[in-house]
């Protein structure tokens, strides 16, 4: 069992703003080493209370309700739980939340701009580049990822930089394509 | 909670509902499937709620919330066989943050991982943390976990019977007078291990009571089964249970059916008066929710130096755990004309959880032996394996014994396909390459039921805004059914199908049949042609007067009713709609099929190419074709995805996936991604879907069969096949891991 499943429960709190996160947890709860992390958040720049065993994944999902990231298997073996840190893509499951301490953040929810989707997100639909859609954010954040560091890449490199995600519905021909089709509509841009 | 201990075949239910003649006949007559080409249906549809997937906004189980919500957590027996003596909760009730606690099982546990205890707590953590101070006092019995081992006379009883107990039989013709035709006759062994399901979201349930009425959030295939089963277990009317899943991160036959834990759920939801989630974890899901049953199958096959077969004996020692197993007898019933056949299957139990139907279920294990039996009978009688196949090929069911098939395109399918791969290019004589690394090609044909279930129902309902909204008791478990039914009533109602509101999954909806068994689209969308045809004639009805012509000169498309002679004489869509200020409801029903005189089955065969390193034992495949006959294809872009999916699967089966036991503890030593291994996109070769894509009339008034399990079924097969093709010799066991490969050679240095 991974430790990842800590501080789901605790009321998370955003700092200088009115609003409360859904309290879900026990007040009277006996609270260990609890740390403030600021960091920039899909552009937008946050502080909130977390407790120091919380991975990044569980405070976006559990205090966030950002719930793009899915928890698949919790350990770092699928890429479910892919978001981008600082530009690089990350096993949120992996990462302390406090670890994200000044960095900046983007999740699948932060990846369009308002309702234009990103290259990526329209090549997924295009291409069906999906089936049950589960692992899709961190197909894509990975394909981002990968994109930004090589903006024309091979069928092999995009094997390659695709290769920490699994797709159990086995729709990998199509999701590179999808990511062969974006690289393209993007140098035409 | 109680019940009995042995879990009755899962697959059964699975299959009787595939089957036609499991289901009633006296629904009306189908309208025949129409001629004229389509606008919509066959083409390439993206799916219509993309965007939703695409940007993390669409909603699965795992993602809910509401609030008050409460975690649970199930603490699991251990012990692969043990007595539970006692178990004390007070600890755990006492842990901050807890709420409620139950006893699951005082009695016989048989498998590791069975539920003993629950937690209902504020928070995951808490109730995890709650979970270890719960006091369970076992007496540890003597198990067994491997099949061989559990057939012997003093192995540990799992039930209060034999542990081997015989399961399955058919006869046809005189076995012994159809081996004394044979001029060749081979016999071989082959070997399926366990393979877990391991969908990417892991079975989650919320329970929430509201007076009398509860309602569960389940990550399932089947809203009606569980709101069905649910109410049987919990004793309540089945009217006072709503089961809804909007999205579902992929199932294969594990979510199929009432799961243990979401008992739990609506238990402690009920004594808590609070709304419960239970999300399993990855170790959960790798040994307490099912996966295929091995099996252990020799196959006896005869026949004429021409290759004409003239007998088939085979025998399977299925192996499900707690549970019986799948029946793997049909493919060696159905697919070649054997005139004299023999099927003895029996089933052995292990302290193991029950195995669960995976996707195609008996036919992919019986095909992996079936297929590699004729290929291995080819190379004995020095013929070209798709030759033999085609030699036996049959028109009739049950070996061309039994009824007319209605439609069978499989002699297309072995036709393109053969081309597509180049099969020319094969190893002539088995193992005729030399150097490290050797090339082989190998086929496998298909077959499975796929027709769908008459009675399945919709409602369309047309708003007098002109918005169309289709309503189904079905699920979407990654197929895209939401897109198919856009795209039937879309092509029946002259709209696009982005324009079409589509809702399903939610037991309060029309009936519909699981989402398994490659029963969905053969189901559903005839009830939606059904109710769309429907509303078409209620429309022309409405225009008519108003264009000045009588309905059946009438047509509709661009929204529009238009006369057929004089498109611009035409009535806009919205105004009709207006004109009756009401909502209009159509009602569509799946028809009956002539199941008493025809036979209705898919076809498919598909061609794998292989490179084989034979000094690491390491398998890489190159190349994979696979060729469909699945009636009219409703959507192409999904069918291809369905189609490469199951090859990905099949090839993932064939060289990595095993379910291994530590027979010591009785555990399973792999139940996570890293040790239990999955294909990757760096294992994958090109996958070429190929669709026959002719419509079976008298299937239903669209032509339409199933496409989820076709491409699973001779996908591991076609591999294995390739690989014999390529070395000389065959593996006889998937996963083929590099010490299997290797052991196989050295057999065939041996000359064994």
């Amino acid at each position: 069992m991974g430790g990842g499943a800590a501080g789901a429960g605790l009321a998370g709190r955003l700092l200088g703003r009115e609003e409360n996160f859904l309290p879900a947890g026990p007040e009277d709860m006996e609270v260990e080493a609890r740390r403030v992390v600021t960091l920039t958040l899909n552009g937008k720049r946050m502080s909130l209370e977390v407790e120091s065993r919380e991975t990044l994944l569980d405070v976006l999902r559990g205090r966030l309700r950002l719930t793009g990231a899915k928890r698949v298997c919790n350990r770092g073996e699928c890429g479910s739980c892919t978001v981008l840190l600082d530009g690089k893509p990350v096993y949120s499951c992996l990462l302390l939340a406090v670890q994200a301490d000044g960095r900046e953040v983007v999740t699948i929810e932060g990846l369009a701009q308002g309702d234009k989707l990103h290259p990526l997100q329209q090549a997924f639909i295009d291409e069906d580049g999906y089936q049950c859609g589960f692992c899709t954010p961190g197909f894509i954040l990975a394909a981002a990822a990968l994109l930004q560091e090589n903006p024309s890449p091979s069928l092999d490199d995009i094997k390659a930089g695709l290769g920490g995600n699994i797709c159990r519905c086995g729709n990998y021909q199509k999701i590179c394509a999808s990511v062969g089709a974006a690289a393209k509509s993007k140098g035409r841009d | 909670m109680s019940k009995p201990f042995i879990v009755e075949d899962p697959n059964l239910e699975y299959l009787e509902a595939a089957r036609p003649e499991g289901r009633p006949q006296d629904a009306p007559a189908a309208r025949p499937a129409p001629a004229e080409d389509f606008k919509v249906i066959g083409r390439r549809t993206p799916r219509i709620d993309g965007a939703k997937i695409v940007t993390g906004r669409a909603r699965y189980t795992h993602d809910l919330h509401f609030d008050g919500l409460l975690h649970a957590k199930i603490l699991r027996s251990p012990h692969a066989a043990a007595e539970v003596l006692s178990i004390d909760l007070s600890s755990a009730l006492a842990y901050p943050g807890v709420k409620a606690a139950l006893k699951l099982r005082e009695g016989r546990v048989r498998w590791a991982g069975e539920q003993v205890a629950a937690v209902a707590a504020t928070s995951e953590a808490a109730a995890e943390e709650a979970l270890a101070l719960v006091k369970v006092d076992y007496k540890v019995l003597p198990h067994v976990v491997d099949d061989l081992e559990a057939g012997r006379p003093d192995a540990p009883l799992v039930a209060d019977q034999a542990n081997l107990q015989p399961f399955n039989a058919f006869d046809r013709g005189e076995i012994d007078k159809g081996f004394a035709e044979a001029e060749v006759i081979i016999e071989r062994a082959y070997r399926t291990n366990w393979e877990v399901h391991q969908p990417a979201e892991t079975h989650a349930s919320i329970a929430k009571w509201d007076g009398r009425v509860l309602t569960v959030w389940d990550s399932t295939q089947a809203v009606h089964s569980v709101r069905d089963a649910l109410a049987r277990v919990l004793q309540i009317p089945a009217a006072d249970v709503r089961v809804v899943k909007h999205y579902m991160g992929g199932g294969f036959g594990s979510k199929l059916g009432l799961n243990d834990h979401t008992v739990v759920a609506a238990r402690l939801a009920k004594e808590t008066g609070r709304p419960v989630k239970i999300t399993l974890t990855r170790q959960e899901n790798s040994f307490c929710v099912g996966y295929r049953p091995s099996t252990r199958f020799t196959v006896r096959i005869g026949a004429k130096k021409d290759g004409t077969i003239t007998a088939l004996h085979m025998k399977n020692l299925n192996c499900g755990g707690v549970g019986r197993g799948d029946r793997c007898s049909e493919p060696f019933v159905d697919v070649y004309r054997i005139p004299h056949l023999k099927i003895e299957e029996s089933s052995v139990f292990v302290n193991a959880c029950g195995s669960r139907a995976t996707r195609a279920p008996g036919h992919t294990q019986a095909t992996l032996a079936l297929e590699g039996a004729m290929e291995e009978l080819a190379a004995a009688l020095k013929m070209d394996p798709l030759q033999l196949r085609r030699k036996n090929y049959t028109a009739k069911s049950q070996g061309d014994t039994s009824l007319p098939y209605s439609l069978k395109r499989l002699e297309d399918c072995y036709k393109a396909g053969a081309e597509a791969i180049g099969w020319g290019r094969r190893n002539k004589a088995p193992g005729a390459g030399s150097g490290r690394y050797r090339r082989g090609m190998g086929m496998a044909s298909q077959i499975w039921p796929g027709a769908g279930v008459p009675g399945t129902l919709a409602e369309l309902r047309i708003h007098p805004d002109g918005t169309i909204e289709v309503e189904c008791g079905t699920q979407d478990i990654g197929c895209g059914t939401r897109t198919h039914i856009a795209v039937v009533a879309a092509e029946t109602l002259g709209f696009e199908p982005r324009d079409i509101v589509v809702k399903i999954g939610d037991s309060d909806y029309p009936w519909a049949p699981i989402s398994g068994g490659s029963l969905t689209t053969p189901s559903v969308a005839p009830a939606i042609r059904d109710a769309a045809l429907k509303a078409v004639d209620y429309l022309k009805g409405l225009a008519s007067p108003k264009l000045g012509a009588p309905p059946e000169d009438l047509a509709l498309g661009g929204k529009r009713v238009f006369v057929k002679a004089a498109p611009e004489k035409a009535v806009e869509w919205k105004e009709l709609m207006k004109s009756i200020r009401r909502i209009a409801y159509f009602h569509g029903e799946r028809a009956g099929h002539p199941s008493d005189t025809f036979a209705f089955q898919t076809f498919g065969a598909h061609f794998a190419e292989v490179e084989v390193d034979t000094r690491t034992g390491k398998i890489r495949v190159l190349k994979h074709v696979a060729a469909h006959d699945i009636g009219r294809v409703v959507n192409r872009q999904t069918a291809e995805s369905q189609v490469i999916g199951g090859v990905t699967q099949g090839l993932s089966a064939a060289l990595f996936e095993e379910k291994l036991m530590d027979p010591e503890t009785g555990a399973m030593v792999n139940p996570n991604y890293h040790d239990y291994k999955v294909a990757t996109a760096l294992d994958v070769p090109e996958i070429v879907p190929l669709f026959i894509d002719v419509p079976d009339e008298r299937l239903n008034n669209l032509g339409v069969k199933g496409l989820g399990e076709p491409p699973r079924i001779p996908s591991s097969a076609a591999v294995a096949n390739a690989v014999f093709n390529a070395l000389g010799v065959h593996v006889g066991e998937i996963p083929m891991t590099p010490p299997r490969v290797l052991a196989a050679l050295k057999r065939k240095e041996a000359g064994r």
